[in-house]
C-alpha cells in the first residue's frame, strides 16, 4: 500500500496551486493591499519595540564594555565574536542546547502525539481529559522548575523512592548527566502538551474518508497511522517541531532554578545570562546575544529547509 | 447581582490603589524617606538603627535584599545602572565597592564627612575597603575577619602551642596526629577566594599586583609566583591529608561548624568568621555545640595560620560597608544618615545583638563589648582586622574571583606546580576580554 495524501483542499485551492500567477485578479490585489494596510500598524509597532533592541545589542556587541568601568569602553569590532566562537565554553554550551533541543523534542513528539491520539478519539469526559493534559503548560516555567526540583531532591523528593533501581540518598543534581536528565524531565513535562495541541490540530485534518477508504481496502490500524495519519499531518508535525525546537532552543528557567548551570549544565541563552546580568559584560554580552540569534535563525532554517514546512499549508491556507 | 459585586470589587480596588499612589506622593511632598537596602544579617538591629538615625528631616526605610551576595549585587547594580534616585542608602559587601565607585554609582563623602567617616579609630583593613581613586566612597560599619578556631584539648594533645603564631603545615600535621580534621571554606563560591586571597597574601604575594589593581583591565597578573604555589602547596597538603573533611570539595562556613564538637573524635582547627563565637555559645548543650560549659571552655582561638613560617598572616577581610547612592535626591541627608548608622553607637549594639564586630577601635574598647566577648578574643578581632589583607580592589572583582575559582576549584586537583600558573594564563585572558567565564 503506498502513501495516500490528501488532495489539497479543495479542487479550487488545487487549480490555484498549479497556476497561482493566473488568478492575481483586481479583488484579489486589492485585498492584498488592504492586507497591508492592516498589519503595517503591527510591523511599525513591532520594529519599535524589538528594532531597537536588536540594533544596540549589535551596536553594543562591537565594544569592549563592562557596566563597571563605564569609562573604559573600547571600540573593538569583531573582537567579541572572536573570542566566543574560540572559546571552548561557547561550544559546550551550545553542544549542551543542542542535546536538549533533540532530546526533549523527540520526547514530546512522541508523547505529544499519543496525549494528541487520546484527545481526538475521546468520547467521554473529553474537557476534563483535555483540560488535565493541558495543565502542565499552564503552569509557570519556573514554577515547574522548583516542583521538580523538590522532585527529584534526595532529602525529600519522591523520584528516588519511586525508581527501584536508585538508592533513596540518590544526588541527582551532584553530576553531569542526571542534572540533564532532571532538567529535560521537567522540560518535556512542561511543553509535552503544547507539542499535543498542535498535533490535534493536525489530527483534525486528517479527512475521515480516507481513513474509511484504507478501512475498507483492510490497511490494519498500524498501516493507517503510518500511511495515511502521519503522511497527512506532516505540516503539523513539523510547525509543532518547528516551535518547540526554536523554544528548546532558548532554554533557560529550567536551568536556572535547578542547577544554575553547576556542573556544565549551561545552556546558551544561561551563559548569555551570566556575561550581562551577572559580570555586567555588556560587549561580549550582546555579542553573545547576537549569536543566538543568529543561531536560532539557522535552527529554523534548517528546519524549514530539511523538512520542507509550509506554513501556509499548515494553516489550512492554499 | 453581578455586576453590582464587581462594581464594588472594582472601586474598592481603585481605593486601594489610589490611598496608596497618594501615600506615595505624600512622601515627596512632605518629609522624604531615605531606602536603605540592607542584606539579610542582622536585621532586628538594623531596623532599629534605621529608627533611631531617622530625624526631623528624613525617615529611613528599610529595604531587604535577597540572602545570596550576587542576588545582593545583582540587583543593587541593576537599580543603579538605571539611574535610580530611590536608592539612598546601601549595605555593601566590601569586594562590590570598587565595582560600584568605579562606574560611578557612590556619592563620595567629602570634606568634614569623610573625616567623621573615615578617622583614626577606623581599623585599617576596614578603612583600606572604602576608598577609591583617593576618594571615601563608603562608610565603614561593622568588620569581619577570620581567626582559627580549635579545640585547645586537640591542640595541647598534638604538642602544638597555640599562644605562637602557628603555620598551616603545623595546624595540618597536629590535626592528622591526634585524628582530628581541618575545617575551612573550599566549596566553588566566594569564600573560597577568601581563602586563596589570605594565603597568597599570608606568603607575601597577591593576586593581581596591587600597584595596578585599580587600573582594571590593565591590571598585572601576579598569582603566578612563589606565594601563588606556597597557597597552592597548603590547598593540596590539606586535600592529600586524613585531616581533611570529607565534604572539603563542598565545604563552606556551616558545614565545619559541627566538626568542632562531634560525638566522637577530638574536634578540628577551623578557619572561620566571628559568628562562630555566639554560634557555640548559643549551642551549649544542644546538637552540634559543646555539651556544656566546660566543654565551651575548651574552645580555643588564634590567629589565622601563617602559609610560610615567620611571615606574618593576613587574615580575610569582610564586613559591611554603607554607600550612598549616586542618584539619591537627597545625598546630604543619606550622607547624614550613614555617618549615623555607622557610628560608635550604632557598632556597639551591632557587635552585642547580633555578633557582628566594629570596624572602630573604641568600640573594641566599650564597657559593652568587654562585657559581651573575653577580652583576647576582642584583641584577636582588632588586631586582625587591622592587619587583614583585602581582596583585589578591581572593578572587574567578580570576574577575578570566578577566574579564580575555576581554575583552582576542585582543591583535590590544586598542584603548586600547575594552579598558579593556569589561574594566571586563564586570569590575564578574563582580564583582555579574550576568554569567557
Amino acid at each position: 500500500m503506498s502513501t495516500t495524501t490528501a488532495p489539497a483542499q479543495s479542487p479550487k485551492n488545487q487549480r490555484r496551486r498549479k497556476e497561482p500567477k493566473a488568478v492575481a485578479s483586481d479583488r484579489s490585489r486589492a485585498e492584498s493591499r488592504l492586507a497591508l494596510y492592516l498589519v503595517a500598524p503591527a510591523v511599525a509597532l513591532m520594529l519599535l519595540v524589538t528594532a531597537f533592541p536588536m540594533l544596540r545589542a549589535l551596536y553594543l556587541s562591537l565594544f569592549s564594555y563592562s557596566l563597571t568601568a563605564p569609562d573604559d569602553r573600547e571600540f573593538v569590532g569583531l573582537a567579541n565574536y572572536g573570542t566566543a566562537l574560540s572559546d571552548r565554553l561557547f561550544w559546550m554550551d551550545t553542544a549542551n542546547t543542542v542535546g536538549i533541543m533533540i532530546i526533549t523534542v523527540a520526547f514530546e513528539l512522541v508523547i505529544g502525539f499519543v496525549f494528541a491520539m487520546v484527545m481526538h478519539r475521546l468520547i467521554f469526559a473529553r474537557g476534563l481529559v483535555r483540560t488535565s493534559i493541558l495543565i502542565p503548560y499552564g503552569i509557570i516555567t519556573v514554577v515547574s522548575g522548583f516542583a521538580w526540583q523538590f522532585a527529584f531532591s534526595n532529602t525529600n523528593g519522591f523520584v528516588n523512592g519511586w525508581l527501584p533501581f536508585i538508592g533513596d540518598d540518590f544526588t541527582w543534581f551532584a553530576e553531569y548527566q542526571t542534572s540533564m536528565v532532571a532538567i529535560m524531565v521537567s522540560e518535556i513535562w512542561k511543553t509535552t502538551p503544547f507539542m499535543a495541541l498542535l498535533l490535534l490540530a493536525g489530527l483534525a485534518q486528517v479527512p475521515e474518508d480516507m481513513l474509511e477508504a484504507a478501512k475498507v481496502d483492510g490497511a490494519t490500524w498500524w498501516q493507517r497511522l503510518w500511511k495515511v495519519i502521519l503522511p497527512n499531518m506532516r505540516a503539523a508535525i513539523m510547525v509543532a517541531v518547528l516551535f518547540r525546537a526554536l523554544d528548546a532552543y532558548r532554554i533557560f528557567d529550567n536551568i536556572f532554578v535547578m542547577t544554575a548551570g553547576a556542573n556544565g549544565t549551561e545552556s546558551i541563552s544561561f551563559l548569555t545570562y551570566r556575561q550581562v546580568i551577572e559580570q555586567f559584560q555588556l560587549g561580549i554580552g550582546s555579542a553573545l546575544s547576537v549569536l543566538l540569534f543568529l543561531s536560532v535563525l539557522v535552527v529554523a532554517f534548517v528546519i524549514v529547509k530539511l523538512f520542507r514546512v509550509n506554513l501556509a499549508n499548515a494553516r489550512q491556507e492554499g | 447581582m453581578t455586576s453590582t459585586r464587581r462594581r464594588t470589587a472594582v472601586a474598592v480596588a481603585s481605593l486601594a490603589l489610589g490611598s496608596s499612589l497618594l501615600a506615595a506622593c505624600g512622601g515627596s511632598e512632605g518629609k522624604p524617606t531615605l531606602n536603605w537596602y540592607i542584606n539579610p544579617d542582622g536585621q532586628d538591629t538594623l531596623n532599629q538603627l534605621a529608627e533611631d538615625c531617622s530625624t526631623d528631616d528624613y525617615d529611613i526605610a528599610i529595604q531587604l535584599l535577597p540572602a545570596s551576595a550576587t542576588d545582593q549585587r545583582t540587583q543593587l547594580a541593576r537599580r543603579l545602572a538605571a539611574g535610580d534616585s530611590s536608592t539612598d542608602l546601601m549595605s555593601l559587601d566590601p569586594v562590590f565597592v570598587p565595582e560600584f565607585a568605579n562606574a560611578g554609582w557612590l556619592e563620595p563623602f567629602e570634606g568634614d564627612l569623610a573625616d567623621q567617616v573615615l578617622d583614626d579609630d577606623v581599623l585599617r583593613g576596614a578603612a583600606e575597603t572604602v576608598t577609591w581613586n583617593d576618594e571615601v566612597v563608603a562608610a565603614p560599619q561593622w568588620a569581619n575577619t577570620q581567626v582559627v578556631w580549635f579545640r585547645k584539648s586537640l591542640a595541647e594533645a598534638a604538642g602544638l602551642d597555640m599562644s605562637q603564631p602557628v603555620t598551616w603545615d603545623q595546624v595540618i600535621e597536629a590535626a592528622s596526629e591526634e585524628g582530628g580534621t581541618v575545617g575551612v571554606q573550599a566549596n566553588r563560591y566566594e569564600a573560597y577566594v577568601v581563602w586563596i586571597n589570605s594565603l597568597i597574601q599570608g606568603a607575601g604575594g597577591n593576586i593581581l599586583d596591587p600597584d595596578t589593581v585599580e587600573d582594571g583591565r590593565d591590571a598585572k597578573v601576579t598569582i603566578d609566583s612563589e606565594a601563588g604555589a606556597a597557597a597552592a602547596a597548603v590547598i593540596e597538603k590539606l586535600a592529600d591529608s586524613p585531616a581533611a573533611q570529607p565534604d572539603l570539595t563542598t565545604s563552606n562556613e556551616g558545614t565545619s561548624l559541627g566538626q568542632m564538637f562531634p560525638e566522637n573524635g577530638p574536634g578540628e582547627f577551623m578557619t572561620n568568621w566571628t559568628f562562630v563565637y555566639k554560634n557555640y555559645e548559643g549551642l551549649i548543650g544542644q546538637p552540634g555545640g559543646p555539651a556544656d560549659e566546660q566543654e565551651f571552655e575548651d574552645l580555643g582561638w588564634a590567629r589565622y595560620p601563617q602559609t610560610v613560617e615567620g611571615e606574618e598572616s593576613r587574615p580575610p577581610i569582610g564586613g559591611i560597608d554603607i554607600g550612598v547612592g549616586a542618584f539619591s535626591e537627597h545625598p546630604d541627608f543619606a550622607q547624614e544618615a550613614a555617618v549615623c548608622v555607622t557610628n560608635a553607637e550604632a557598632q556597639s549594639a551591632l557587635a552585642v545583638n547580633e555578633g557582628l564586630m566594629p570596624s572602630r577601635q573604641s568600640v573594641y574598647d566599650s564597657a559593652e563589648l568587654t562585657e559581651a566577648y573575653p577580652a583576647d578574643l576582642l584583641q584577636l578581632y582588632s588586631e586582625s582586622v587591622d592587619t587583614g589583607g583585602p581582596r583585589p580592589k578591581s572593578a572587574f572583582y567578580s570576574q577575578i574571583s570566578s577566574a579564580v575559582q575555576s581554575r583552582w576549584h576542585s582543591p583535590r586537583s590544586v598542584s603548586p606546580d600547575s594552579t598558579p600558573k593556569q589561574s594566571a594564563d586563564f586570569l590575564t585572558a578574563i582580564l583582555r576580554g579574550e576568554a569567557l567565564l
